[in-house]
């Protein structure tokens, strides 16, 4: 009874060959992500919580003034996108690592898809249809700059 | 032979009293990744509600100011600094794991990067977490 056995460093042979192997994909943006969001978090969380008085100073106003500029609407929706894929993906790890029952994970994966496209959309197009003097504020909350109807 | 094994794996550990026993306690290697994973899913909860409290921008003036009131609450500005305490975690040791991936020495020193990762983490929160309690226990000028 001869049995070959493998070399344990032997390439897994490809099932098909030419497919995208999307799970190298995400490994990668994992971490290429990881490192832009650093970034853009510290950045966030900088300009947000540490400078001036922080949590105090935050409001309509303050976030109207960020998104006059568009260093900071394309700042925020890059790092919608980022973090929102980033996270999900990592959720869908720890789903597939504990999700035994079939149903149960595709129910679950569904979720994260679904929760993340909704907010990617819904965040992306916040900031940018975002009009502080938009018609449809009542008047008693406009902010002082906005012309009078 | 399997006893041996057993007896090197215990000697490692000789200031442990109790009996090796059959649970995996762990090492700094799978804290980090038990920590990594809390702080993951922490994190990721709060950015789904973080789209839709921003989202309000575009209702009105005051459903915007009405949410942002409810963070400035003590319990949820406790609850924000222990959300960026664990940002911070994340971003730290998910550089340490990019460089045990990706540096040839990462895996060498990943213990070393590990404690490295925790000293950084405590600078951070001294130096974040006063700033921010103290905006949200004081009261707004």
């Amino acid at each position: 009874m001869s049995t070959i056995i493998e070399s344990p460093r032997q390439p897994q042979q490809r099932a098909s060959k030419g497919r995208v192997n999307w799970e190298k994909y995400g490994w990668i943006y994992m971490r290429a992500s990881g490192v832009l969001l650093i970034i853009l978090i510290f950045g966030h969380l900088f300009v947000n919580l540490v400078q001036g008085d922080g949590i105090k100073a935050i409001d309509f106003a303050f976030v109207a003034g960020k998104y006059a500029t568009p260093f900071w609407q394309i700042w925020d929706v890059v790092m919608l996108w980022l973090a929102m894929i980033h996270g999900s993906n990592g959720m869908r790890t720890i789903v597939n690592d504990y999700a035994s029952n079939p149903t149960v994970r595709r129910i679950l994966l569904g979720a994260l898809l679904v929760a993340a496209a909704v907010l990617i959309v819904l965040g992306t197009l916040v900031v940018f249809t975002f009009d502080p003097c938009s018609t449809l504020i009542p008047a008693d909350q406009a902010l002082s700059f906005c012309p009078v109807p | 032979m399997p006893n041996e094994a057993v007896s090197t794996l215990t000697t490692a550990r000789s200031s442990s009293k109790r009996p090796a026993g059959t649970l995996y306690r762990g090492n700094t290697g799978m804290w980090s990744w038990v920590l990594h994973r809390i702080t993951g899913v922490a994190i990721y909860f709060f950015l789904l509600v973080h789209v839709l409290d921003t989202a309000m921008i575009r209702v009105s003036p005051g459903a915007y100011d009405a949410v942002m009131s409810t963070y400035r609450n003590p319990i949820m500005g406790l609850g924000e600094t222990a959300l960026v305490i664990a940002i911070m975690f994340h971003a730290f040791n998910g550089l340490r794991i990019i460089l045990i991936d990706f540096w040839s020495k990462g895996a060498k020193y990943q213990r070393l990067m590990f404690w490295i990762v925790i000293a950084v983490w405590v600078i951070g929160t001294l130096g974040f977490a006063p700033i921010h309690l103290h905006n949200v226990f004081t009261e707004p000028h």
